[in-house]
């Protein structure tokens, strides 16, 4: 796989091989409407290792998709501008390289996977063409090499009869297909780090088991970094090494990710296991978590979540809880009474 | 048959494939629901899971009288709905109702909530005077917890959980003896999505509603169902108690499902026998011979192709299994 | 993906209550939306200069085809050759005509056979075209193939050609005629319009929703389907309407429209395109009101677009 040409990175000042693939430090992004500005992220932070698997966790509207925007550069500007904060490749800030070297690192070392496939590709080309374009335009290629990466590519993503689907349009595969598609063209210039948006929701779960083994497969082949954004407690569970749970725009946990299930320390995380029905529990009432999340141009003072949190004291109503309190070596969580959300089980 | 508030039997959805356009000639059909049996008891809440492309929609179209059946028979309440005309159908309707899966589609934009709980009254006009209407539409909304004093507003104005108790409420409205849920928290975010469920619950209680729940998510279904089906190509390949197909399911297509639903405990991680199918769902317009799931099946033999085999209590499955080979696999626990 | 749209959403609409199981009072952020789409587009409609300014042009040209006189109480039949061609002064602004009648008095009863052409052709447009791309899109099957067909036979005519025949062949050139004529020529392309979002809209859930609670083709067509298909027509017709006016003026100049002695900004033009060297303000008024009409309908049809289509706000 890697008898590519080598990308020349050198160019770029102050890039460290030894530093994190990707470290994003105190990132704000706000959109500018005509209802006042949404604050969608409001500081997030997390660094990711080589190989290292990090979920984000949240529901829609805490921001997660936005932070995987930004860091991709293809947050919709206006209304969306990222407003503070680094977002570090190899040490390198992405945010105060040159537009050119910053499209450099974007195309060959971070990639992308959406939730929606079909809408992701080009339904005019072939799947063929989209993937040999990759090869021609970043690697200058000639048609006919490229092509034959581009069949090497479906067959590593595991797509049967690669050579004659090659020349077959998007609308021509299924789901699960189209997905694996995506991974392809994803995978095709090597990155580094590779972020998932959803990537399984709009699959039906056999199809998600398969994409979920793929990626886990060709995430241990190359040492790739994964950044899987979902709200799904479940797929967490079984591919994170580290969760970051965002709620408001914030990320109000983050830890190792045995701990997060076996022990919350933030009483939204906690409020989002105990609402998954449980096998112990049938027929009794789900506990639910009250309330609404809060509208991004209107969030709560103090701690964002304190609205529906029954921990909440008057402290939380005004005095956001930064920093974060550190929970133990390797997890932080921003609740002023995360001892007692951790310890009352 | 007087137990059960619904019946199917042999229920059959065919639709046409054509080619040409002036003169147009059959070519083929897709088989999207073929011979389904099922029976709804009063009271009882019968989970429907499966797969895109199972036929599970087609099924929840043709109970609301969305579709019309290709041949088969479908009994609300003791009276064959498929057999009925037009005025007579409408009346038997108002027994099962429906509640669908995307709360911001399933709304009109342009009418007020007041007006989208009440159509039911101005379609069945001899349901209610209409004096009474609003009072009764403010009742209903009560009902589902929302404020009743919100009837003028718009949906725009609801989050999507709030959109959800809309459309329970409508449902609600002409007293229905059954309510067929199509993937009713899917949309949902999954701290809302509970709230909702615990509403079907305590409205079920409280009215002695008998609930259809199709839905893909296997856990939530489990949580609410009395008994499940398990549909595949427009056929239930294995139907028993909630129990009996998430502690003992015989059908190897229900294990790989069951065994495919991730579970929310790193602990487990690696662990559980988790069966991984090859390969897509074969096309409903051309389903393979004898077992339609023989092509992805790692039991499958040559009496797989020959012969179909019968949604009914084998050897080895207490419960119908419609499988030759039908024995018990605890994939949930293989883990523990 | 989620992500985002639904940040959108949640600024867009505001949040009331809570989603708890208890009914909470409405905590409306801000002032209070109890309004639907057709009151928030008249509200931006109303903060937007140039379609306020569009607007203000159109009342002012629709009062004059209205109520000449309140406009001018000249007479423009009042001619007499000696005045010929006399420039814009204070008691006349627009000067005098080739035939020595007042040029602004002309002016002002020119509005009345574009605007009455413009307003019949597209009325019939909506109305009919309409009412064919409703049913056409509705009921599908043969009833879709017979319009379509229609629609097709009758879109596959040049507009300027047909026209020009049809006025040559039937001699009748009054604004009623010409109305018929364009009205038969542009037809389809509303009922397409139409066709198509009925299309779209029958399928939509809570179509299907009203169809799973019984009811019948009449209410799904007129309470759930064509209100949402009518967002799309008013923006066309709107545009239309402009259209239509300068669609008059062409086919006057052309010799085929209203003739003379009737009065239009057509035949300004038509009769005085031979005086534009020596005299161009004969040309000029005609045409600067001519322009300013069909751009203030265009204008406002591009207005309403965007104040109809929830995407933009």
């Amino acid at each position: 796989m890697s008898t590519d040409v080598n990308v020349k990175m050198d160019a770029i000042p102050g890039l460290d091989p030894n530093a994190m693939p990707l470290q994003v430090k105190d990132l704000h992004v706000e959109f500018r409407t005509r209802n006042g500005i949404a604050h969608a992220v409001n500081g997030v932070s997390f660094d990711l290792q080589p190989g290292e698997t990090r979920a984000i966790l949240g529901e829609s509207g805490c921001g997660k998709s936005v932070t995987a925007q930004a860091i991709m550069g293809i947050l919709d500007t206006p209304p969306g501008f990222v407003t503070g904060g680094e977002i570090l490749y190899r040490g390198v800030d992405l945010l105060k390289l040159p537009e050119a070297q910053r499209r450099k690192v974007r195309a060959n070392k971070i990639a992308m996977i959406f939730q929606d496939a079909l809408s992701a590709l080009n339904p005019v080309f072939t799947v063929g063409f989209q993937l040999g374009e990759l090869f021609r335009k970043h690697r200058g290629m000639s048609r006919k090499d490229a092509k034959a990466r581009s069949i090497e590519l479906l067959d590593l993503v595991k797509i049967p009869a690669a050579r004659q689907r090659v020349n077959e349009y998007p609308h021509q595969f299924s789901g699960g297909m189209r997905q694996r598609v995506m991974i392809a063209m994803a995978l095709a210039l090597d990155p580094e780090v590779l972020i998932a948006d959803e990537p399984t929701t709009a699959l039906d779960v056999t199809v998600q088991a398969q994409i979920m083994a793929l990626l886990a497969e060709l995430q241990r082949e190359r040492n790739m970094s994964l950044v899987l954004i979902t709200h799904d407690m479940g797929v967490v569970a079984d591919v994170a090494d580290r969760i970051s749970v965002m709620y408001a725009g914030r990320v109000i946990e983050e830890a190792p990710v045995n701990d997060i299930y076996a022990s919350p320390a933030h009483p939204y995380t906690k409020g989002l296991l105990e609402s998954i029905p449980r096998l112990d529990l049938k027929g009794q009432e789900l506990s639910a978590i009250k309330g609404l999340p809060p509208v991004l141009t209107n969030i709560p003072r103090g701690c964002a979540f304190n609205p529906r949190c029954r921990y909440a004291q008057d402290v939380c109503r005004h005095d956001p809880p930064v920093p974060l309190y550190q929970v133990s070596s390797a997890r932080t969580a921003a609740c002023h009474f995360w001892k007692e959300v951790k310890g009352d089980e | 048959m007087s137990d059960y508030v619904l019946e199917t039997r042999d229920l059959v959805k065919h639709f046409p494939l054509s080619q040409g356009i002036v003169f147009k000639k059959q070519v083929g059909a897709v088989r999207a629901v073929d011979g389904i049996n099922l029976q709804l008891r009063r009271g009882e809440t019968l989970g429907i899971v499966g797969e895109s492309g199972c036929g599970k929609s087609t099924l929840a179209r043709m109970l609301v009288g969305l579709e019309t059946p290709t041949s088969g028979d479908l009994f609300v309440q003791g009276k064959n709905m498929a057999k009925m005309g037009g005025a007579e159908r409408r009346r038997g309707r108002r027994n099962i109702q429906l509640v669908m899966q995307d709360p911001y589609t399933s709304l009109n934009p342009r009418m007020t909530v007041g007006d989208i709980v009440g159509e039911p009254f101005e379609v069945h006009t001899d349901v209610l005077p209409r004096d009474k209407r609003r009072a009764r539409v403010q009742e209903l909304l009560a009902l589902v917890g929302l404020n009743p004093d919100h009837i003028n507003r718009y949906p725009h104005q609801f989050s999507g959980g709030q959109r959800q108790r809309i459309g329970i409420a409508r449902a609600l409205a002409l007293n229905p003896e059954i309510i067929l849920c199509d993937e009713p928290v899917s949309a949902l975010d999954v701290s809302i999505q509970a709230q909702v469920i615990n509403l079907l619950e305590k409205l079920q209680d409280e009215l002695g509603l008998s609930y259809i729940f199709i839905a893909h998510d296997l856990s939530v279904v489990r949580h609410i169902a009395d008994r499940v089906a398990v549909m595949y190509l427009g056929k239930v390949v294995e139907i028993g108690t909630e129990d009996e197909i998430y502690e003992n399911p015989t059908h190897p297509y229900t294990q790989a499902l069951l065994s495919a639903v991730p579970v929310p405990d790193p602990r487990l991680r690696g662990l559980r026998d988790q069966i991984v199918l090859t390969g897509d769902v074969p096309s409903p317009a051309n389903p393979p011979s004898g077992c339609r799931f023989r092509t992805r099946c790692w039991k499958a033999q040559d009496i797989c192709a020959e012969k179909e085999p019968v949604l009914e209590p084998q050897a080895k499955s207490p419960h119908p299994s419609a499988c030759h080979f039908a024995e018990v696999r605890d994939v949930v626990h293989a883990a523990e | 993906m989620s992500d985002l749209t639904s940040a959108g959403t949640a600024i867009g609409g505001a949040p009331v209550g809570g989603d708890g199981p208890a009914p909470e009072t409405p905590e409306t952020g801000g002032k209070d939306h109890n309004a639907s789409l057709w009151a928030d587009a008249r509200r931006q409609l109303v903060r937007d200069p140039v379609f306020m300014l569009s607007f203000l042009y159109v009342l002012v040209v629709g009062s004059m085809a209205a109520f000449p006189s309140l406009w001018t109480s000249q007479d423009p039949r009042a001619c007499s050759t000696d005045r010929s061609r006399i420039p814009p002064s204070g008691d006349h602004p627009f000067g005098f005509d080739i035939l020595g009648c007042d040029y602004y008095s002309h002016a002002i009863y020119g509005a009345r056979p574009s605007m009455i052409i413009a307003i019949m052709a597209t009325g019939a447009m909506v109305l009919i075209g309409g009412g064919l791309g409703l049913l056409a899109g509705y009921y599908g099957g043969w009833v879709d193939t017979i319009i379509s067909r229609v629609m097709d036979i009758f879109l596959s005519l040049p507009f300027l050609l047909g026209a020009i025949v049809f006025l040559t062949v039937i001699k009748r050139q009054n604004p009623y005629t010409i109305a018929m004529v364009l009205f038969l020529l542009t037809w389809p392309v509303i009922a397409r319009i139409i066709r198509g979002s009925v299309i779209s809209g029958k399928d939509l859930d809570y179509v299907q929703a009203a169809r799973a609670v019984g009811a019948g083709n009449g209410r799904l067509m007129f309470r759930h389907i064509l209100p949402n298909a009518i967002a799309p027509m008013l923006v066309y017709a709107t545009i239309v309407l402009g259209a239509f006016v300068a669609a008059e003026a062409t086919l006057t100049f052309l010799g085929v429209g209203l003739q003379p002695p009737a009065q239009s900004w057509g035949i300004m033009i038509s009769v005085h395109q031979v005086y534009f060297l020596e005299d161009p303000w004969l040309l000029l008024f005609p045409c600067g009101l001519l322009v300013g009409t069909v751009l203030s309908f265009i204008l406002m049809g591009d207005a309403l677009r965007d104040a109809l289509d929830p995407k933009f706000r």
